[in-house]
């Protein structure tokens, strides 16, 4: 049983009501076929309407579905012969990132992302996908390594954020962070970022310095959570909703701030309602970024990888407001 | 109703808010809130705002940082008249980012330029933690990746002080990406065989320790800065453990492997000197070359 949402209690009332009279026709003689039609049809209009008009807190519920795809998922339906790769090689293995080496049809890629659980005891062993150090220095090996072998590299990011902990910070979640900013820029192979969930701050930034970057239509990337906003700004984490009509952290937000590609639209009510028909959507997108991206060579990837992240910002200059970039 | 006029009204004292304190105007006096010591802020100041009694440093304006490392006269500012807009629609933000130029007579969080220290020529990026913390919104990002492909224009080293909360909310997403922005322009200094040095003072925390903060080919930092990516307040929520009263210091970095040295500011000069003539390329005569 999918678990249901905020917003769509009208709907799932209306879907009650219709299967009650269903039921009761059945039972009776009773011909309701024509009030079940009327429903039916207030049914289908309502769901365009809520479905239509999600609002941007309405997308964090969806973003943050505890049956949403995680990478995994994705991974099992994009590629083939995907081997895991364990490991940062200096501490441990942190399960809240995966990576590896697979075929994408038939190209030899890496893929890295974040990784929630799917019930509680996974999501204990893979901290909720909130990494440490040693999941960001597993990543950056894997993306080294696809470097040395010219691979593509596909991260999927979806975290609520780095771990605030005391041992992340006693092994440097800065400097880990910091550092697969740093040497992302430099890859010399193609790399492609997809929020498939939420991009929660440095924690989902730290995978997330691509050539090209997109967004499922429901998820969200932020610098901080609606909820950390709330309580930052306002003093009172409550206050989450406005934080995220506010903060501009929609799909439809970035593309406009100009920060991602492309929005990958999501099947109707959220992507854990087709896993199947969302990796084709996926999947159209990859292999149109990575057709475009596998024309040019290191440094033109370099270059461009730079030069999309140089003209993130607006400003200007005193007494000079027209000088707006 | 008559009565009204005869109620004695109740008298309050007007105790000033933590934050009234710290923008009362500079006086003669400063007191150290670290040993409690009342001294002369004239000669705190002449002491590079360390205290004569217990070596606290207090928060070193960046104009000041400048003065007391550059060789006089030798300071030429980058971008200083480049302001925030407000991108996001924020309500209140504009009106925010008004009233701290004035406190603070900066006209963003941080302060970039070229001059010589020592007679070495660099270019230099000095955080302020008096405007809005030293948050990094697009300005901060923009200025400070200006001023890193400056060093590699001029083939000089690239030296930042950090003192930051971290990203500006208020920017939202854009300020996140600032930190790639910012990494991205040291990666390419760095590939150029740009030299890297990053002073943390107090306090450098969240998406600026997690950026250029920490990219240093040398890390340093002030004794007793707070440096961390995550606050104090959040990890003791998660963690629900007791926290070291040391956590996140200087100190606590050094031990656990994160800087190259925590250094007294009276020594920081002399120290970053013996740095820049180390990496000091040509000119050098010497044994090595016969």
């Amino acid at each position: 049983m999918v678990a249901e949402l905020e917003f769509e209690k009208p709907l799932i009332e209306l879907r009650k009501k219709i299967s009650e009279l269903k039921e009761f026709m059945k039972t009776t003689d009773v011909d309701l076929s024509s009030e079940i039609e009327k429903l039916e049809a207030r049914l289908a209009k309502l769901e365009n309407d809520i479905y239509a008009n999600l609002t941007p807190w309405d997308r964090v519920q969806i973003a943050r579905h505890p049956n949403r795809p995680t990478t995994l998922d994705y991974i099992e339906r994009l590629f083939t012969h995907f081997l895991e790769c364990h490991g940062d090689r200096c501490f441990g293995d942190d399960e809240a990132i995966v990576g590896g080496i697979a075929k994408y049809d038939g190209l030899p890629v890496t893929v890295i992302g974040h990784q929630r659980g799917k019930d509680t005891k996974e999501n204990i062993r893979r901290n909720f996908g909130m990494p440490h150090p040693e999941g960001y220095r597993k990543a950056l090996r894997l993306m080294k390594q696809a470097e040395k072998f010219h691979r593509p590299i596909i991260c999927f990011i979806d975290t609520k954020g780095a771990y605030p902990g005391k041992a992340a910070e006693e092994r440097g979640q800065s400097e880990a962070i910091a550092r697969n900013l740093f040497e992302m820029a430099g890859l010399t192979v193609p790399i492609v970022c997809i929020v498939i969930g939420e991009g929660g701050s440095g924690g989902a930034l730290a995978l997330g310095v691509g050539n090209h970057i997109h967004m499922l239509e429901n998820s969200t990337y932020s610098v901080i959570s609606p909820e950390g906003a709330a309580a930052i700004l306002w003093k009172d984490a409550s206050l989450a909703r406005r934080a995220a009509e506010t903060m501009k952290i929609t799909a439809d937000d970035l593309k406009e701030l100009g920060i991602i590609d492309e929005i990958i639209p999501e099947v109707r009510g959220g992507a854990h309602r087709d896993v199947d028909q969302q990796a084709a959507e996926i999947d159209k997108v990859l292999k149109r970024s990575l057709t475009q991206l596998l024309k040019l060579d290191g440094e033109a990837l370099v270059r461009q990888r730079y030069e999309k992240f140089k003209q993130i910002g607006q400003f200007t200059f005193l007494h000079d407001n027209l000088r707006v970039k | 109703m008559w009565k009204d006029l005869f109620t004695k009204k109740k008298k309050y004292a007007s105790i000033p808010s933590e934050q009234m304190r710290h923008e009362v105007p500079e006086g003669i006096m400063t007191k150290c809130p670290k040993c409690k010591k009342i001294m002369y802020t004239k000669e705190l100041i002449k002491n590079l705002r360390v205290c004569m009694s217990c070596g606290y440093h207090h928060t070193m304006p960046s104009r000041e940082r400048i003065n007391s490392l550059l060789d006089e006269g030798s300071f030429h500012e980058y971008d200083a008249d480049m302001i925030s807009v407000n991108p996001l629609q924020f309500p209140g933000y504009m009106e925010k980012l008004e009233e701290d130029r004035r406190k603070s007579n900066l006209n963003e969080a941080v302060i970039t330029g070229e001059g010589t220290l020592n007679g070495h020529p660099l270019v230099i990026a000095v955080m302020d933690s008096a405007f809005r913390m030293g948050s990094m919104g697009s300005v901060v990002g923009e200025k400070i990746t200006r001023a890193i492909e400056k060093a590699g224009e001029r083939h000089v080293p690239f030296l930042i002080f950090t003192a930051s909360g971290g990203a500006r909310m208020q920017e939202g997403v854009l300020s996140l990406m600032q930190m790639a922005k910012t990494s991205a322009a040291l990666k390419r200094f760095s590939d150029e065989g740009g030299l890297i040095i990053s002073v943390m003072t107090h306090p450098t925390t969240g998406g600026v320790s997690a950026s250029f903060a920490s990219l240093g080919d040398y890390n340093f930092a002030e004794p007793g800065a707070l440096i961390g990516f995550a606050g104090r307040r959040v990890i003791e929520q998660t963690v629900r453990e007791e926290l070291p009263e040391d956590f996140q210091t200087a100190e606590f970095l050094l031990k656990h492997g994160q800087l190259d040295a925590v250094i007294h500011r009276h020594d920081l000069k002399d120290t970053l000197t013996t740095v820049l003539d180390i990496h000091h390329r040509g000119g050098e005569h010497g044994w090595w070359q016969n």
